[in-house]
Order: structure tokens, then sequence, then C-alpha cells
């Protein structure tokens, strides 16, 4: 099971209401997955120079003011850290491989669940709706958000095996679906130099993917180079810095619905989830072909 | 017409007084209001009555009909009108994955595109589609008419039985057993009926027919490459 959502604001006016109009869009997705929620949000720009962590810890009481200090002090450079939820956004101009090697060696119990300009993971076990809430998502404004909720077939239910997960510079994906081929491809990105938190095979697709795209190929070069490497059955959603980009395996039997409207473009699992938007009833509506690249925004 | 709202009877209240409807009901005429894509709407009708879904509904919308007509005026989810019996379904905008799978009897005509699998094992439904549909479609059909008047995805028609597939566009590949058959005076009639009964205005003789080759119907050693 599993239930995917997208929704990207082409009406820059509706961003104020980004975090409202995607709230009946995630609930409606419960029955298909009560486990776990998350979802990644476009918003709020960082300075040029300056990178936007997404971190996350188990004690919703760590004290993320310390660490930023901490950091500070280390770094010689600005650092801020907002904590919502059990999460962090902690945001510095401090060079990115030296903040993530900094924290795996201070903070190990810390997990960087994703980083860039603009993105924000927030993921937790438990409803949607309580996830939604417990990140204070509903007043959330920005461009654009992915999100997911989680009936665990393969692996544990955790917050670190819940997606999005993250595969580069304000990239995520999160999956609809069960791959076939993860141990392989996980013990050969392994021996690329790539690390793993989880047992889970959606975590491979975004090691695979950050793998790809580190050794310079386009996210396009990198979704059809996917569709040869990856075996099983998927329908991804990959969230990008200006957009996000759906692609199903060839089979396609994993359910995926796309919607489009002056306003917005919104993918769903199930079309229900889209019903509650706005000119929803007039919409456009179609299912994405198999081993069809679409992509909203410039990427 | 009775209208009914699905938002606020739910799809189990709103099916509920479908099927407790007589056959020589004079309720004949439902508009459903807000379906808001939910799933199973007016399945396992079985009156002849005409039902309006007023907007794009779920999975399995007209599922199981017998003698009802039913109109979706929107997207029909997957598995729409699956294992129609008799009746009629008409779809406006486009149907997701596997269109009339199983299908015994009746009509369901998609104005727009359906996706793959429509018409997979169809056992005598007779399918039409203004638009194109995706691959695998009329997978292991067994009888039946499926017509498509754009383009037919990957692997048309593969282990096809005896059901009749007519294609006015191309088919990007042909699946394992389907073959070209020609167009003879009898179906050049036959096709022309459908699309009459489709309300669908397109010249026959613009089709191709693709049907079975028969030569997967027993296990046959020699063949087994083809399996």
């Amino acid at each position: 099971m599993c239930g995917i959502v997208g929704l990207y604001l082409k009406n820059p006016k509706l961003q104020p209401k980004l975090g409202q109009l995607f709230k009946p869009m995630l609930i409606e997705m419960t029955s298909r997955g009560p486990d776990s929620a998350g979802v990644a949000i476009y918003r709020n720009p960082a300075k040029k120079g300056f990178t936007k962590f997404s971190l996350a810890h188990d004690d919703a009481k760590f004290a993320w003011k310390k660490l930023a200090a901490a950091l500070k002090a280390h770094t010689k450079k600005q650092v801020s850290a907002e904590q919502i939820g059990n999460h962090a956004i902690l945001t510095t101009n401090a060079r990115e491989e030296a903040v993530t090697a900094w924290l795996k060696a201070h903070y190990p119990d810390v997990r960087v669940v994703g980083s860039g300009q603009a993105i924000e993971i927030f993921k937790e076990t438990g409803l949607p709706e309580k996830v939604y809430e417990k990140f204070d998502l509903a007043k959330a404004k920005g461009s654009h958000i992915i999100g997911h909720t989680r009936m665990a077939t393969e692996s544990a239910v955790t917050t670190a095996g819940s997606h999005p997960f993250a595969t580069g510079a304000d990239l995520c994906l999160v999956h609809n679906g069960s791959l076939s081929n993860h141990n392989r491809l996980r013990e050969n990105l392994k021996r690329e130099g790539l690390e793993f938190q989880t047992e889970n095979d959606t975590e491979v697709a975004a090691a695979y993917m950050t793998w790809k795209l580190r050794q310079g190929a386009s996210l396009k070069e990198t979704l059809e180079d996917g569709i040869k490497d990856m075996d099983g059955f998927y329908t991804f959603c990959v969230g990008t810095h200006d957009g996000f980009a759906v692609v199903r395996d060839p089979i396609a039997c994993k359910h995926a619905i796309l919607a489009e409207t002056d306003d917005w473009v919104a993918m769903a699992t199930e079309f229900r989830a889209i019903a509650h938007l706005p000119g929803a009833d007039k919409a456009k509506i179609w299912e994405p072909a198999p081993q069809t690249i679409y992509n909203w925004g410039g990427h | 017409m009775i209208e009914i709202d699905l938002e606020k009877d739910g799809v189990r209240g709103v099916n509920s007084r479908l099927h407790a409807l007589p056959k020589d009901t004079n309720e004949r005429h439902w508009l459903i209001r807000n379906p808001m894509g939910q799933h199973a709407i007016a399945c396992g009708l079985d009156a002849p009555i005409t039902v309006e879904v007023a907007g794009h509904a779920g999975f399995y919308c007209g599922g199981m009909n017998k003698e009802a007509e039913i109109l979706i005026h929107g997207h029909a989810g997957p598995g729409v009108a699956e294992n129609m019996m008799s009746g009629i379904v008409r779809v406006d905008g486009n149907a997701s994955q596997s269109a009339g799978a199983t299908g015994n009897g009746g009509l369901l005509v998609i104005k727009g595109d359906a996706a793959s699998r429509c018409g997979i094992s169809m056992k005598g439904i007779n399918i039409v589609v203004g638009g194109s549909v995706g691959h695998m479609s009329a997978f292991m059909a067994q009888s039946g008419h499926l017509v498509v008047c754009g383009d037919a995805g990957e692997a048309l028609g593969d282990s096809i039985y005896e059901a009749r597939l007519y294609v006015r566009g191309k088919a990007d590949s042909l699946g394992a057993d389907c073959i070209e058959k020609e167009m003879t005076d009898h179906h050049l009639a036959k096709l022309a009926r459908l699309l009459d009964e489709a309300e669908i205005k397109a010249n026959p003789k613009d089709f191709r027919r693709f049907g079975s080759a028969r030569k997967l119907y027993n296990f046959n050693i020699d063949h087994a490459d083809a399996y």
C-alpha cells in the first residue's frame, strides 16, 4: 500500500495556503498508510551561500540551540536553529560537508533528513493527521509540497524508515511500491561510498539517485537510468527545487493519477486525495503512462 | 430526477438506496452529487435505471452492473465497470487502468483515453474508447469487442482468446498470439453498430482488426518460446 501526494502551485497567489490545501490531500491517504507520514515542503529559501538542514532526533526535548551554538563555535560561521516538533531547521553558511561530518562526529543520534536552499523534510510515525499537526504544517506557506503515508510492507515502522528520503540538495523522494533488487543495489552503492540508516528499499532508491546526481547526471537522466537499474513496482514522486517529477515502472501497477488546472498541478495515488482542491472538479485528469517522466518546474 | 449527496450519505448509503429499488421502480433517474473520487460508487446495480455521477469517480465505479445506465460526468478511476453483466457505463473523461476488466456483457464507453490493461480478461463486454488505450489492453480477452479510436499501447491482446479488437490508430506492439486479421463486411457492420451505440463518430473503414492466432489455447511444447 502507501499513499503518495504532491502539490505544485502554478499560481503564486495560492502560496500562503499551501499547507491548508495539502492537509486534506495527505489525510485522505490515511487508509493507504496509517503507520507513518512525512512531507517535504519547499519554502523560505535560504540566502545565497546558506544551506538549510532538516534534522531529526528521537527526543522531543533535544537541545537544538545548544547544538547550534556548538556548531557556530566550531565553524566560526553563522548558525541558527528553529525547532519544529522533534525536528529542527538548521540554517548556516558553513560548508555542507563540514556540517554533516561534524554532526556525525559529535551528535551521532541526530539524523540529517534533508538539506538544500528551500527544502524542509518532516516525518514521523503515527497517523498522518497527527504528524501534520505535530509539525504545524496547516499554516505553512510555500510553492510546492510532496507527502507520503506509509503502510510498511518490507521494513520496520520507524521515523528513519518513513518517507520522504533526501536524494541531494533540495531533492527528495517518496515511493509507493516495493523494489525487488534493493539488497544487491544497496551493496553496490555501499561500495561507491554511500551510507544507509535503514533496511528500507526506498532509501536505496534515494541513495541510487544521490549517487547518479553526484556523478553529474541530470534529474531526467537519473530517472531514466533508474528505470533500467531498479527492479520492482514503483510510482515515485520526486520533489525538486522548483517543482516535482513523477515516474512509474514499466508495468505501472501501483496506482497514480495526475490533475492539472491553471492554478496547480497535483499527483496522488488515488484521485480522492486531489478531489478536495479548489477547481478539482474542472481539472484535466489522467493516469501517468509507464516509463514516462512527468516534470513540473524548471529542472 | 432524484438527487443524492454522496458527501452526506456516504458510498454505502447511496448504494443501499439504489440496491433497494425493485426492477419495476418508477424512480428511474438518479443524480449522485459530490462523488469526490470515492470508490465503488453505483456498484452492483440490478435494475433498469439511469444513474448520473456528477463529477470524478474513484475505483470500481459501476462494477458488476446489471441493466442500469451509469453516466460518469468526469474521470473514472481504476476498474470502472469491472465485471459488468449488462447495461451501459459511459465516462465523459479519461479512465484509469483496468477499465471494463472481466466484463461479461453490456457496453462501456470512454470518451477520452483509457490507461493500461483496458478490457483485461474481458468475457463478453463491448468497450468503445474514443481516445487511446495503454499497454496490455485486452490481455487474455475471452470474448466481446474492444474498439479503440486512437492508438493502443504495447502488447495489445496478449494471450487473447476470442475477443475482437478494432484499432483506428497504431498499435505499439501486439502481444503473444495476437495477430492482425482481415476486416470483412460482417466485421465492418458490427463495428458500425458498436460506434453507433457508443455515439462516437468514426468511419469503420479506418479501423484494423486484431484477434487470436489460436496457437496458445493449449500447452504445446513446440510453442514453449511463445509463453
